[in-house]
């Protein structure tokens, strides 16, 4: 089985984000990029698959600028075997929306035939949490989302899902698309010989127009604003005090 | 001329630093507490690194390491300089001097040390020989085919783990017309020889946990297989192998003054006095000019004087200039960013002052500042015949 990994190039979660001055989103000029830590965790994913006998080829593909070659090396490092990178845009500020990714992925599965799709739950940086949900639509394959859990069984996989108020576990038909959550597993580090190793395993690129998909966007941000300051607090002396100051702000 | 790193050169950097954020930062305070790394916890580094492929990384790929060139292998020094030295000595970088082992000597110390089962220290200075490295008078004389040494070295950093040593020692005088000038041998000693004992050193106020040892030799009994190089040829297998290790040093340096540096400027950017940030106030704003100043001119220096070794030339000089530099560099960009913490840098809830006393040390081992500066003055005057 191959497994298709899509990664995305964003803002590193180390960074302190700031809002451009004209409010037209956040400033990615000159700030660190890494590959979507749930893109990570899928990558982990897909490897271990292929480390169990269960998968026998892991393609990771990323769709942006074509900076995202560095963060198709990284999963190429951690032991992806294959990339593909679809450069969709010259402007690191451009953001590809979740639908025209979505349709780029079907034209790479149709090419592909992978037997399962393994995506982050969501990207950090503009926390759509569509991509996956709308490939699984666009393919008519089984999804399961949010997955903490992860066992693929032949003709289907049992998917333990993080949802509110516990655990929830489902059996997909394979193909499936799963989008994975924080607690699945922990990305290794990529070891120093598959860094090496990473620069000859291949990496192909390809347009947008390659699988006919428009990526042109069809949302328009109207604003982006820094989160209101938190403001300062209040030590209190008692819990008398406290339960004062909660019934005077009409609290309790 | 090219100045950025290669996709894999960044990919060397970013999980280097990763590891040292995740495996060597959260054990630092109970280092610095206890003033040592608990066995199992050296181990466990030990071994993460070695799946990681990364242990004797400085080693060529014949004898088991990854062969990074001297440009890739001082990234990974210069990363791990973020992180406490008592801990990423077990990231393993066994002295590439084990390189002039032969025979016997490859799968008995060599090979050993390049898969991290037996590891290394190397011992030159004494009591009464420091900078003046020729004045030592650990000294082995010839007795039937073995030799025998007496002496002691100090100092010794890594003894305490380490399974066995690489020891200079004279072996004899040879009359020139400048005078006496002694001829050293390097030894191959292991850990529980007769005769070779390790004892505790002195406490340093720089790295705790990165314990200094002293080694006393009394009637050591050593065959000639013990010899690295030649009988006489310390001074070679030294000039050879042992050149190239001041760049460590500043590489080290430029890895620490950043991570002490974004502690200064987040402070900076944080901390109000008289109702605003003081990063506001010229006097702070300007010392963190000076500092990321001298930091990237630290780098650049360091990372030049490797590349300089990858393309065959001369780099004597550039070595000396990037070890003076960035350890120089590394005092005041700890000192500052201490200072910009106000009262609170010297505190131990903050590894600013840690930061600080560290970073002492550096201007006096692997060759004092003084020494480099020689070193420098040196190389230019010589040609002039001055
Ligand atoms: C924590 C620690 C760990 C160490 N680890 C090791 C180790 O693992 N192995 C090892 O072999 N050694 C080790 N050393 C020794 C280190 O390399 C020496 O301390 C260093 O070479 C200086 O020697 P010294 O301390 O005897 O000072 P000295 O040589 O006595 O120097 C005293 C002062 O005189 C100055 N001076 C000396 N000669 C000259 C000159 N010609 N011109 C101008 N000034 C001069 C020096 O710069 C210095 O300021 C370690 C030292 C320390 C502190
Ligand atoms: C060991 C110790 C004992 C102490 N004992 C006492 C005591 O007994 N009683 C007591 O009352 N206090 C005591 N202090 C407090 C001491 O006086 C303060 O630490 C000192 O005044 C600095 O204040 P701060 O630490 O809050 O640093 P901050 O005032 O926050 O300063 C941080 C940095 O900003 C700089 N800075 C601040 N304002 C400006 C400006 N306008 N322009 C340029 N730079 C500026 C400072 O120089 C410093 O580099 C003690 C401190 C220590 C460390």
């Amino acid at each position: 089985m191959k497994v298709l990994v899509p990664v995305k190039r964003v803002i590193d979660y180390n960074v302190k984000v700031r809002v451009k001055a004209d409010g037209s989103g956040v400033d990615l000029a000159n700030v660190k990029m890494s590959m979507n830590p749930f893109d990570e965790i899928a990558v982990e994913q897909a490897i271990r698959l292929k480390e169990a006998g269960k998968a026998d080829e892991v393609v990771a593909v990323s769709i942006g600028v074509k900076q995202a070659q560095e963060t198709l090396r990284t999963a190429l490092a951690m032991g992806a075997d294959r990339a593909i990178l679809v450069v969709a845009s010259e402007d690191v500020h451009q953001d590809i929306e979740p639908l025209a990714v979505a349709k780029i992925l079907k034209g790479v599965v149709d090419e592909e035939q992978p037997g399962l799709v393994l995506c982050g739950k969501q990207a950090i940086d503009n926390d759509m949490n569509a991509t996956g949900q709308m490939l699984s639509a666009l393919l008519g394959w089984s999804q399961g989302t949010f997955a903490s859990e992860l066992d693929v069984d032949g003709d289907s996989a049992k998917v333990t899902r993080e949802v509110d108020g516990g655990l929830q576990t489902i059996s997909v038909k394979m193909p499936a698309i799963v989008t994975v959550d924080l607690r699945l597993n922990e990305p290794r580090y990529a070891s120093l010989p598959n860094i090496m190793k990473a620069k000859k395993k291949p990496l192909d690129e390809k347009t947008p127009a390659d699988y006919g998909v428009d990526v042109t966007p069809r949302l328009t941000i109207v604003s982006t604003s820094e989160p209101e300051a938190r403001k300062a607090g209040e030590i209190v002396g008692s819990v008398d005090e406290l339960v004062a100051k909660l019934k005077e702000a009409g609290a309790v | 001329m090219e100045f950025g790193l290669s996709e894999e050169q960044e990919m060397i950097v970013s999980t280097v630093r990763s590891f040292v954020e995740k495996e060597i930062y959260p054990h630092e305070e109970m280092v610095e507490r206890t003033g040592s790394v608990p066995h199992e916890l050296g181990q466990e580094i030990k071994k993460k690194v070695i799946d990681l492929g990364f242990y004797a990384c400085n080693f060529p790929e014949e004898v088991g390491g990854a062969g990074l060139g001297h440009l890739d292998f001082t990234l990974v020094e210069r990363e791990l300089g973020r992180g406490s030295m008592a801990l990423t000595h077990f990231f393993g970088r066994p002295q590439n001097i084990l390189m002039a082992c032969e025979g016997g000597q490859r799968e008995k110390y060599l090979l050993p040390a390049v898969r991290g089962e037996r590891m290394d220290a190397l011992a030159m200075t004494e009591p009464d020989a420091g900078s003046d490295v020729r004045g030592m008078k650990c000294t082995a004389v010839r007795d039937g085919g073995d030799w025998v040494v007496n002496g002691s070295k100090h100092f010794i950093s890594g003894a305490e783990h380490a399974d066995f040593f690489i020891v200079f020692v004279a072996t004899g005088v040879d009359d020139t017309p400048k005078g006496p000038k002694k001829r050293i041998t390097c030894f191959l000693v292991d850990r529980g020889h007769p005769g070779f004992e390790v004892r505790e050193g002195y406490q340093s106020v720089s790295h705790r946990g990165y314990k200094n040892c002293i080694l006393d030799f009394d009637n050591c009994r050593l065959p000639d297989a013990q010899v690295l190089g030649e009988v006489d040829g310390g001074f070679e297998v030294m000039n050879t192998w042992l050149y190239a290790t001041r760049i460590t040093v500043a590489a080290f340096c430029v890895g620490r003054a950043r991570r002490c540096f974004d502690y200064a400027l987040h402070y900076a950017a944080e901390r109000k006095q008289f109702g605003q940030q003081i990063a506001k106030f010229q006097g702070i704003g300007f010392q963190i000019a000076d500092m990321i100043t001298e930091i990237d001119a630290a780098d650049w220096l360091t990372l030049s004087a490797a590349w300089r070794l990858d393309a065959g030339k001369p780099a004597n000089r550039e070595i000396a200039s990037a070890k003076l530099y960035a350890s120089e560099m590394l005092a005041r960009v700890t000192d500052a960013s201490l200072q910009v913490y106000g009262g609170m840098g010297l505190m131990a809830d903050f590894p600013l002052e840690r930061f600080w006393r560290d970073a002492r040390v550096e201007r006096i081992w692997d060759g004092t500042s003084e020494i480099q500066r020689h070193i420098i003055s040196r190389d230019l005057f010589r040609p002039l015949g001055a």
